[in-house]
């Protein structure tokens, strides 16, 4: 079994999130960068894949040169090989075709991304894969198993969950509950050695058109103080909600 | 030319995002001058749409269960059918998880997360949250078609009656090899999902076996209950009620933390609430300075005096 796992390349939450250039660029000074957590889950449930039924695992990510020390982080955990596409997207769907160019060259049988990037929260990048390849696709997944050319699922949905069959190639938006975080990997020297002799492949871009630009941010303004009401007074806080909140 | 609401409705009856995505697709059709569609599939109360602003609906009554290759396949015939420039969808979890295979066929240009009517329609510019709603982006749509998906809870509904025209639609519906195996579904519970009002428990309540306290308050306000990451870690709660950056996000009117500090992994999942009240003993939590109401005491006393003025307060207001 051939597996690709995208990778996309965020800021830590913890970041503070400011822009430069007129608001139209976000500020990457002291930012700390980290495999965004679904893409994290999805890797680990694709290193079991590997360790179990010897699976090979290709990583990927559509970026600029600061992203391989994500994928050597990748690598460390496990993966095979590390394929970098060399260009600052400027949308999901170019992304999209990107890695699609990858998946015709190589062939997998299974794509696993993240259910959305904590970056910009598109929740895109996965959906457009299986539309643009064809392959069936779920969200949420919370749950894999494959056996043969069949895979059995589950998907998390709104108060609720369901669990569905069917044939491989598939593409998957990986999220909290395809493994726990208590089963993620921290690299460890043998790996972190190991993955600066791992291939990592930089491959030029199709540049395809976006279709999607942003050209600003903005912050919130910024928000009042709490109002704090005494525990003996519980009918304030309920009028507060009720005459001024207007939510109760 | 038109603009299109996918209107998502469960077991036959609409449900209330589809309202005020409807709400949403009158204005973007007001700045275009242009007729709203709705397309809806096995919904049994259209009608109620026409409250809101559309002036057809397109009703199919096939499949019968949610595939989102399939409805994705709805919405694009729909779209195309109706030559529709913008379609909008929610932000539900079925929603999110057909929009991009829509996009994609229809060449659509697609943002998620968009938080008010678009800003100009000529360029075609939008806000959406981003960074887990630490920011905006404005966002230019350069294609002929887009397609926008709305931040729960960012629009609202609004009222706009109309008498819209109910056609039946059969859209060309290939067979799907993905099959449903079983779907696991509590029915009576109000999901965090859809729910207007979230109560939420942190570790601060001490163990499991204190979380009446949480359910009360909770069904006191016909609201969802929901967790901080290690009261789910440690089984107290399930899983499923996990907030934050790792686990659901929470959209709704009113957020109640109850013993939850406030790290900034779970604000990343409750910031888009409209209204956050924190109930903590620790008067420098920082949950306080992302808070608009607080209360400054012990859960063990405030909760349960909370829930009776409450009873009382409803008594009154009924
Ligand atoms: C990568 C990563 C991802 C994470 N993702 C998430 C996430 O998605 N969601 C999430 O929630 N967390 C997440 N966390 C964990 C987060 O950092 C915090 O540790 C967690 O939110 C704290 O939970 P808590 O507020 O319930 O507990 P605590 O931090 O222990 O806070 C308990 C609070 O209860 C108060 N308290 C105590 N007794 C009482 C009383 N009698 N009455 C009233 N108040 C009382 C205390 O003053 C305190 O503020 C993540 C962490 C990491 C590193
Ligand atoms: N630049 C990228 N390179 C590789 N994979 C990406 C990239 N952007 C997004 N992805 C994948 O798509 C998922 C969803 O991202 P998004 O649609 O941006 O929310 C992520 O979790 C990644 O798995």
């Amino acid at each position: 079994m051939k597996i690709l796992v995208c990778i996309s390349h965020v800021p830590d939450t913890t970041s503070k999130i400011n822009f430069v250039e007129n608001n139209t660029q976000f500020d990457t000074q002291g930012v700390q960068y980290i495999i965004n957590p679904n893409d994290e889950f999805g890797l680990t449930r694709a290193m079991w894949f590997k360790e179990k039924e010897g699976a090979t695992v290709d990583v990927i990510n559509v970026g600029g040169p600061a992203t391989e020390s994500t994928l050597r982080k990748a690598l460390a955990i496990g993966a095979d090989n590390a394929i970098r596409i060399h260009t600052e997207a400027l949308d999901a769907t170019q992304v999209a075709k990107e890695i699609v160019a990858v998946i015709q060259e190589n062939g997998y049988d299974l794509i696993i991304a993240g259910r959305e990037s904590i970056d910009y929260n598109g929740g895109m990048v996965p959906g457009m894969i299986a539309a643009l390849t064809g392959m069936n696709y779920l969200n949420n997944c919370i749950r894999l198993e494959i056996e043969g050319q069949n895979a059995t699922a589950v998907r998390e949905m709104d108060g609720g969950k369901e669990t569905v069959t069917t044939p491989l190639p598939l593409v998957i938006g990986a999220q909290k509950g395809l493994v726990e975080e208590s089963d993620l990997r921290i690299p460890n020297m043998r790996g972190i050695m190991m993955a600066r002799k791992k291939p990592l492949s930089v491959l030029e871009p199709q540049h395809g058109d976006a279709q999607v630009q942003t050209i600003a941010y903005e912050k919130p303004a910024p928000k009042g103080a709490v109002k704090l009401v005494e525990p003996e007074n519980i009918d304030q806080l309920i009028s507060l909600l009720h005459n001024e909140a207007k939510v109760i | 030319m038109s603009v299109l609401v996918y209107a998502e409705s469960e077991k036959g009856q609409l449900k209330k995002i589809a309202l005020e995505l409807a709400s949403f697709g009158r204005a973007i059709a007001d700045q275009l001058n242009t007729d709203l569609i709705a397309i809806t599939v096995n919904c049994d109360n259209n009608e109620l749409l026409g409250n809101y602003g559309v002036n057809e609906i397109l009703t199919s009554s096939h499949p019968e269960e949610f595939n989102a290759q399939q409805y994705a396949a709805i919405v694009k015939d729909a779209a195309q059918k109706k030559d529709a420039k913008v379609i909008a969808v929610s932000s539900s979890a079925d929603s999110r998880y057909l929009a991009p295979l829509a996009a994609v066929e229809l060449n659509a240009g697609y943002v998620t997360n968009v938080v008010e009517a678009p800003l100009s329609t000529t360029p075609f510019h939008v806000k959406r949250s981003v960074f887990t709603n630490k920011a905006f982006g404005i966002s230019e749509l350069n294609t002929d078609v887009k397609m926008v998906g709305l931040s729960k809870n960012a629009f609202g509904m609004h009222e706009n009656p109309t008498t819209p025209t109910v056609t039946e639609f059969s859209p060309t519906v290939n067979n799907s090899s993905m099959e449903i195996a079983s779907v696991d579904k509590a029915n009576d519970q109000v999901t965090i999902a859809d729910a207007e009002i979230v109560v939420s428990g942190g570790r601060g309540l001490k163990g499991p076996e204190n979380w009446h306290l949480i359910e009360d308050l909770a069904s006191t306000l016909g609201a969802a209950t929901a967790c901080s990451k290690p009261v789910s870690d440690m089984g107290w709660r399930p899983h499923s009620e996990h907030v934050g950056q790792t686990g659901k996000p929470v959209a709704s009117n009113l957020y109640i933390a109850v013993g939850v500090s406030g790290a900034i992994q779970h604000l990343a999942g409750i910031n888009a609430s409209k209204v956050k009240v924190v109930i903590n003993s620790d008067p420098e939590a920082p949950f306080f300075k992302a808070a608009d109401y607080g209360i400054v005491g012990d859960a063990f006393e405030v909760v349960p005096k909370m829930i009776e003025k409450l009873k009382s307060f409803q008594a009154e207001n009924t």
